[in-house]
């Protein structure tokens, strides 16, 4: 049982490899097109909305912690705070993606989609003019940034919380999974390996956010009123 | 059973560290560090908070050498690709012909 144990660990693991290399590209690009345009990428990301972001992190750690606390409760063999723990990371799994979903729809309404991605609302945000009190559903551009470029930032958010929000689902879907079995008493302190592998799934995707976090919503808040 | 459990206590300890991590983050963005101390100061709270979920809540510190080195060989990876792309985007301005 230990080997096979460890066996099933190591798989994840050398999975979780793959999933490092996928997103590694994602933050490379990211790193190019910021490198390129800087003050874009910060006028753009001053326009997300820091409080949401910073809510979801939280949301997400708290997540994380009752994941792992659902793997330790299986791990001694109590049965009903593991299936709490499995429920309230569900929650809270689910909670994250309502925000987001939030999120979406407000750069949604400040055409800030895009592309053509929605053919009846093509990317066109409202901009600040200088010297007039600015409107938060426009968009404030520092010296230096261009429409074009900030759109590219747009791309970037939408392509790495995307794929984020993607894994999230099936984490979700995994964690159902979970769920039903735990209720039908399948986990004991002899075999929980599903418990175990997918919990170290669930704290991957959650350190993948907490790299998107500051890069995309905290990078140009210094330079907000400067 | 020759599984390490890891007590409760060391995941509240990680729990709240993580939650300390991210109210500095958001404090230390609003501050304008000089020259690019903004992004090394995020980026590093982000790479504690990583580490601390992948030894803590991942189990990593209390698992196999193999495990070990399959984390490390991600990060060598990804350290590859992010050498060899930027060390080629920052010379290219070298040439004086343009590219």
């Amino acid at each position: 049982m230990e080997q096979q144990r460890e066996a099933g660990t190591l798989g994840m693991w050398v999975f979780l490899v793959t999933e490092i290399m996928f997103f590694g590209g994602m933050f490379l690009a990211y790193t190019l097109y910021r490198s390129m345009f800087p003050a874009a990428f910060a006028s753009a990301s001053n326009h997300l909305d820091i409080t949401l972001g910073a809510v979801n992190t939280g949301v997400l750690i708290l997540s994380s912690f009752t994941m792992a606390m659902a793997v330790y409760f299986t791990q001694i063999g109590k049965r009903r705070p593991q299936i709490l723990c499995l429920v309230l990371t569900l929650i809270l799994g689910l909670t994250f993606l309502g925000i987001k979903a939030v999120e979406y729809h407000d750069k949604y309404t400040d055409r800030l989609i895009p592309g053509h991605l929605i053919p009846s609302a093509p990317f066109g945000p409202a901009v600040n003019e200088h010297g007039k009190p600015p409107d938060h559903h426009k968009l404030t551009l520092l010296t230096g940034a261009t429409l074009p470029q900030v759109e590219m930032f747009y791309w970037i958010y939408f392509a790495m919380t995307g794929m984020h929000a993607l894994h999230m689902i099936i984490g979700a879907g995994l964690l159902t999974f979970l769920l039903i079995y735990s209720i039908k008493g399948r986990f004991d302190p002899e075999y929980h390996s599903p418990v175990e592998v997918i919990g170290l799934y669930w704290h991957f995707v959650d350190i993948v956010w907490i790299f998107l976090f500051p890069l995309l919503y905290l990078l140009g808040r210094h330079l907000e009123h400067g | 059973m020759s599984e390490h459990i890891v007590p409760v206590r060391i995941y509240v300890t990680i729990f709240l560290a993580l939650l300390v991590g991210t109210t500095l983050t958001v404090m230390a963005a609003f501050y304008d560090f000089p020259w690019q101390f903004n992004t090394i100061i995020a980026l590093t709270i982000a790479s504690v908070k990583a580490t601390l979920v992948v030894l803590y809540f991942m189990h990593v510190r209390y698992s196999s050498r193999l495990v070990w080195v399959i984390v490390a060989a991600a990060l060598f990876w990804m350290a590859i690709l992010f050498a060899l792309t930027l060390s080629d985007y920052q010379t290219r301005e070298w040439l004086s012909s343009g590219y």
